[in-house]
């Protein structure tokens, strides 16, 4: 045998071939693909590489599609049985999951999440939630909202680029099963599996308006959430633009749902099971690059315990696999944009600054792209910044704790409430630490788990409403004493 | 003796290490083994881990069908895995039982394995259910005759029931008879001790009383060397090793059979354990299908195309 002495994965990249991008992307508007008139380029933030150039929505495409949309409503979608718009549900999440390697290898390309990821979360939850949503159709009076549940009409969805297909999800299939018809807009830099998504409408022979899909950046947002033509909002992204759009839309009829930023504490108790506990932390931080508003960014960790869970979260660290995104064996991908990447070294240089000590795992970052080497800050106290802000990049603030007590004090010390992590091999002290926290999600020796069947949202500048499960369902129906 | 330290030989000692073990969370575990399970090992690091493999074999026939032209065949084929291609290497030992040891030393000596251990498994295997002084007669019987490394399975009955200190000095008392003519490997029966809290406790009351190797099973019991189980031993020999700086080796024994089940193996030692344990002197897989697999795989890899199952040899 040869005499290497390790274990070197050869490359495993994922064929590129399966996915056809097309130099230049329109919208979706009336069950067509229109052409834009302005665009801007899409790239991957593997290797800058540019994709394909995206269309611009401006006024003009917005009141098309807004008018599409209530077309659709008003002639097809509102008078359809709950039977047959679930018919229309189901066909969906069976041509995604039908077409699953394609929308894979897209929203790697697109996005620079590693396509063990997109392969194995993203795409199959993304089709989980239409197949679930799917089965609501014909069930709406049994929703809690009375006996005759209505849809809101149009509704306006802004997503956010960290998961655009599985965000597209848990936007447009509870509005269809609702009743509602859609205007989306995916963001700026993750257009791509939106609009492959909008194909995949086009094959399912989904009513033409009953989804449009517009493309754009800011101010295409800003055009959704201002039409007067759009009954409801829902927004993912961050609490900055959540505040704008509650302000926008606070005079108006509009019913909204935001999900937004996170800074979430991960619990780790001393009678915890350390190994797990490790790869809790490092799913909860890294997994997808750390953008996640979800994400276990602050790490809460008993003294008792400190020094032997940070010697192995090191070395677990140390084993995190970062580069190229389409290999199968790639654990960590691309930062998303250059954008994201100037904040994440902003806020850690803050870190630096504010005397938080810094420990990255040795790794070769490629030459080429967006790239941030996992990243740990020890010494963190409630003071610093950086476990205040939210970073949305592998970074991960740590902080210690004497008493249990002190343990959630410091957890709930936030004006976010998106989700907390607890771990511990001791039941009773799991069921007093979750009534204590002030979170959405609270997860139990695990972390980043996700059902359609479960609600998610936030407590304070975390979101309103919930998505996802029954809870997530009603934010797309008025009852009738709403009415 | 010194037990690293760790314990002193009293009971009182034994429970305060085994009760200052973290537990383990079941379903973390399976996540994180499942997760290692989805690398793509291809190309050169495919080639890498096979001809690894194939030198961490442990060429096993445990039947009482066994014979002596049986055993003398397993050896050949332990010695040259390939007769038609040279750079095959050799396995890393034949796993026999006791009366079988003296046969296959003399004939792996006979044709060149001098370099090939025998492994004899000891202590009324599998069950372990005899008196202390049949398993050390057992046991004292295979070093006589030859065997270089000693299989030996714990009193799970006694295990289960707390007496941990029996399986403890049991360990102690064997761990002296093989002396520094055999190795110590210690079989758990994990299917028999079900819980990975189980098995991790098991595996450092193993490394303390003085086990060379802690192995996963005897083979005659199924759950055997599933991935969530080698992957808490591993966990356990690294945090063995960060606390006595001593490398024990793991041994998963039983359902491993073809080259993917035993690529998985190796990937959870490089990612788990580390890199350093990627060798038959750390880790040993417990097989007897496994190897022609591996052989299959090998071919293939260098011709391109699966060759018949006839161009490997039976044993």
């Amino acid at each position: 045998m040869g005499e290497k002495l390790t274990f070197e994965y050869a490359p495993a990249p994922e064929s590129r071939a399966l996915v056809s991008i097309k130099p230049k992307y329109g919208h979706f508007i009336g069950g067509k693909f229109v052409a834009g008139s302005k665009h801007f380029p899409t790239i991957n933030p593997a290797t800058e590489e540019v994709l394909s150039q995206i269309a611009l929505a401006g006024k003009n495409d917005i009141d098309a599609a807004v008018k599409a949309a209530r077309k659709a409503y008003t002639t097809t979608w509102s008078k359809m049985s709950g039977k047959e718009r679930g018919k229309y549900l189901f066909r969906i999440a069976r041509i995604m999951q039908e077409r699953s390697r394609e929308f894979a290898v897209l929203e790697t390309l697109d996005n620079g999440k590693p396509i063990r990821e997109s392969r194995d979360v993203d795409v199959p939850l993304a089709a989980a939630h239409f197949f679930y949503h799917a089965g609501w159709a014909d069930k709406l009076e049994y929703a809690g909202l009375g006996t005759t549940p209505k849809a809101h009409g149009v509704a306006g969805q802004i997503i956010p680029w960290n998961f655009p297909l599985l965000m597209l999800a848990w936007k447009v299939a509870p509005a269809l099963a609702a009743g509602n018809t859609v205007v989306l807009k995916p963001a700026e830099t993750t257009s791509l599996t939106a609009l492959l998504f909008a194909e995949v409408c086009q094959q399912a022979e989904l009513p033409a308006g009953v989804v449009n899909i517009v493309t754009g950046d800011g101010s295409t947002g800003a055009l959704i959430v201002n039409h007067p033509g759009i009954d409801k909002i829902a927004f993912t992204g961050s609490t900055e633009v959540g505040k704008i759009i509650a302000r926008a839309v606070a005079p108006t009829n509009k019913s909204v749902t935001l999900e937004l930023g996170g800074k979430a504490a991960n619990i780790i108790f001393e009678d915890a099971a350390i190994d797990e506990s490790v790869e809790g932390i490092v799913n909860g931080i890294f997994f997808n690059q750390g953008h996640v508003c979800c994400a276990g960014s602050r790490l809460i960790l008993q003294e008792s315990i400190a020094d032997e869970v940070l010697e192995k979260l090191k070395n677990r660290m140390a084993k995190i696999r970062v580069g190229d995104p389409m290999d199968k064996n790639t654990d960590l991908g691309a930062i998303n944009s250059k954008e994201q990447l100037l904040k994440i070294r902003e806020l850690t240089a803050v870190g630096d600054s504010e005397g938080a000590q810094r420990w990255s795992a040795p790794c070769d970052l490629p030459g080429k792209g967006f790239w941030f080497a996992p990243t740990i800050f020890t010494g963190v106290t409630q003071a610093h910044r950086i476990a205040r802000e939210e970073i949305f990049g592998p970074v991960l603030s740590i902080l210690t704790f004497r008493t249990p007590q002190e343990g959630i004090d410091k957890a709930n010390n936030t004006p976010f409430g998106l989700s907390a992590g607890i771990w511990s091999e001791k039941g009773s002290k799991i069921l007093w630490a979750s009534q204590q926290l002030r979170a959405g999600v609270i997860w139990a020796n695990t972390f980043n788990k996700f059902d359609p069947t479960s609600p998610f949202g936030g407590y304070k500048e975390s979101g309103w409403g919930r998505e996802g499960g029954r809870h997530g369902l009603s934010a797309y129906l008025k009852g009738v004493s709403h009415e | 003796m010194s037990f690293y330290g760790l314990v002193d030989g009293t009971e009182a000692s034994l429970k305060k290490y085994l009760g200052s073990l973290s537990g383990v969370d079941q379903v973390g575990a399976d996540a994180r083994a499942a997760m290692l399970a989805t690398r793509s090992i291809k190309t050169t690091s495919k080639r890498w881990a096979i001809d690894t493999a194939i030198t961490m074999v442990d060429l096993t026939t445990l039947e009482g069908a066994d014979t002596p032209g049986k055993v003398k065949a397993l050896c050949t084929k332990a010695v040259r895995p390939d007769p038609t291609d040279a750079s095959v290497p050799s396995v890393g030992a034949v796993c026999v039982y006791n009366d079988m040891v003296g046969i296959a030393r003399t004939h792996l000596d006979l044709i060149g394995g001098h370099h090939v251990g025998v492994a004899a498994v000891s202590t009324a295997f599998p069950s372990g259910r005899a008196s202390m002084a049949v398993k050390i007669q057992d046991t004292k019987d295979a070093v006589e005759a030859g065997a270089s490394e000693i299989d030996m399975v714990i009193d799970r009955g006694a295990f289960l029931s707390g007496r941990y200190i029996e399986v403890f000095d049991e360990i102690v008392k064997i761990r002296d008879i093989c002396g520094t003519k055999a190795h110590l490997k210690v079989i758990f029966e994990t299917g028999e001790l079900v819980t990975y809290d189980n098995v991790r406790k098991a595996s450092f009351l193993a490394m303390a009383a003085g086990a060379d190797f802690i192995k996963t099973s005897t083979g005659k019991v199924a759950p055997a060397a599933t991935a969530p189980v080698v992957l808490v031993m591993l966990e356990a020999v690294r945090d063995f090793y960060a606390m006595t700086q001593v490398r024990i080796g793991v041994k998963p024994a039983g359902g491993i059979r073809n080259t993917k089940d035993a690529i998985k193996q190796l990937v959870l030692v490089n990612e788990t354990a580390g890199p350093e344990w990627l060798k038959p002197s750390l880790f040993r897989i417990g097989a007897s299908a496994l190897l022609n697999d591996l052989l299959m795989q090998r071919m293939k890899m260098d011709d391109g195309y699966y060759a018949s199952p006839q161009y490997v040899t039976i044993d």
